[in-house]
C-alpha cells in the first residue's frame, strides 16, 4: 500500500499513483500532483478534470474520443494540456482510476 | 564448452528490471493490407501508442493504401471468403454470394459503433491530432495510380522505403508489420 501525504492528510494511492478514493481529491492536491508531471494547471485543465470526475461518478467508461467530443477541448488540445499520455495523466490528476480504454 | 553447460544461467525472476531502460519510445507501423480488421489493428496500435506517450508513425502500402484514400477509407470490408475464422462452418459458396461481404462488414461496423470505435477517417484524425504521422508508400501509390490529392488530408507525404526506414531512426523504436 502506498500513500501520499498532502497537508498532513494521508492519501492512499495504488502502485501507479492513482488515488484509491476519488473523494479524497482536492484541487490543491491536483496541483501538487501536476507539478510532479511538470504540468501547471490552468482553468482549462480543471474544466477537463472536473468533467472526467463527473463522468467517472456517472460510471461512463472514458476514452480519448469521449474527451474530444466533450465540447471542452478537442483531441489536439487534450494532448497539449496533458503531454505524454493525456487520458492516463489527466485521470491521475482528477483522482479517478486509470481508464481501461484501448481507444 | 563444458564449462558453459555446467553453469546455470540466473533465473530471470530474481533480476530486478529497470523499467526506464528498455522502454518503447517510438513505433513504426506498416499496414500492407486493406481489410477492415487489419487496418483497425494498425490504427488501434498507433493510437494506443500515442495514448501511452509513445511516438507513432504509420506507413500504408499496397492494399493498405485503400484505408487512407478519400474514396474508400470509410468503406473497407472484411473478407468473408478465404477467412476461416469468420463464422466457422459457413460454406464458402454462401459466404461468396453477392452482397454477403457488404452485409458482414456492415454488421461488424455496427458492433464497433457499440464499442465507441470511430470510423477510419475519424480514427486517422485522432491519430493526427495526437501527433502521430501518416505516410503513403510511393511505389504502391504509383502502381495504383494514386496521387496526393486522392489521399486523406492527414496523409503527410508519399515516401520511399528509404524514407520509411528514416522514420524509425532512434533508440527504442519498434517496427510492426501488418
Amino acid at each position: 500500500m502506498e500513500t501520499l501525504t498532502y497537508n498532513g492528510t494521508q492519501i492512499e494511492v495504488n502502485a501507479e499513483g492513482y488515488l484509491k478514493d476519488m473523494n479524497q481529491w482536492t484541487p490543491e492536491l491536483a496541483r501538487e500532483m501536476a507539478s510532479q508531471e511538470n504540468i501547471e494547471l490552468t482553468d482549462k485543465h480543471f474544466e477537463v478534470l472536473n468533467w472526467l470526475r463527473a463522468k467517472q461518478k456517472e460510471g461512463t467508461p472514458l476514452s480519448i474520443r469521449k474527451v474530444g467530443n466533450s465540447g471542452l477541448v478537442d483531441i489536439k488540445q487534450f494532448y497539449q494540456l496533458f503531454p505524454g499520455g493525456p487520458l492516463k495523466i489527466s485521470s491521475k490528476l482528477a483522482g479517478i482510476p486509470k481508464p481501461a480504454s484501448c481507444i | 564448452m563444458q564449462d558453459v553447460l555446467e553453469k546455470p544461467t540466473p533465473k530471470v525472476a530474481d533480476v530486478k528490471v529497470d523499467k526506464n531502460k528498455g522502454k518503447v519510445k517510438k513505433v513504426l507501423i506498416i499496414c500492407s493490407k486493406g481489410k477492415l480488421e487489419d487496418v483497425y489493428a494498425a490504427l488501434v496500435m498507433a493510437n494506443g501508442a500515442l495514448m501511452e506517450g509513445i511516438q507513432a508513425k504509420l506507413f500504408f502500402t499496397f492494399f493498405g493504401l485503400e484505408a487512407i484514400t478519400k474514396k474508400h477509407a470509410d468503406h473497407l470490408h472484411t473478407a468473408t471468403v478465404g477467412n476461416p475464422a469468420f463464422m466457422p462452418g459457413m460454406p464458402t459458396v454462401v459466404a461468396g454470394l453477392p452482397g454477403f461481404e457488404a452485409f458482414a462488414s456492415y454488421m461488424m461496423k455496427k458492433e464497433m459503433d457499440k464499442l465507441d470505435i470511430p470510423h477510419v477517417t475519424e480514427f486517422i484524425q485522432m491519430i493526427d491530432a495526437g501527433g502521430g504521422e501518416i505516410y503513403a508508400c510511393k511505389l504502391a501509390a504509383d502502381m495504383f495510380h494514386l496521387k496526393k490529392e486522392d489521399f486523406l488530408e492527414e496523409v503527410k507525404d508519399i515516401i520511399t522505403v528509404g524514407d520509411m526506414y528514416a522514420l524509425a531512426e532512434g533508440e527504442g523504436t519498434q517496427i510492426i508489420f501488418i
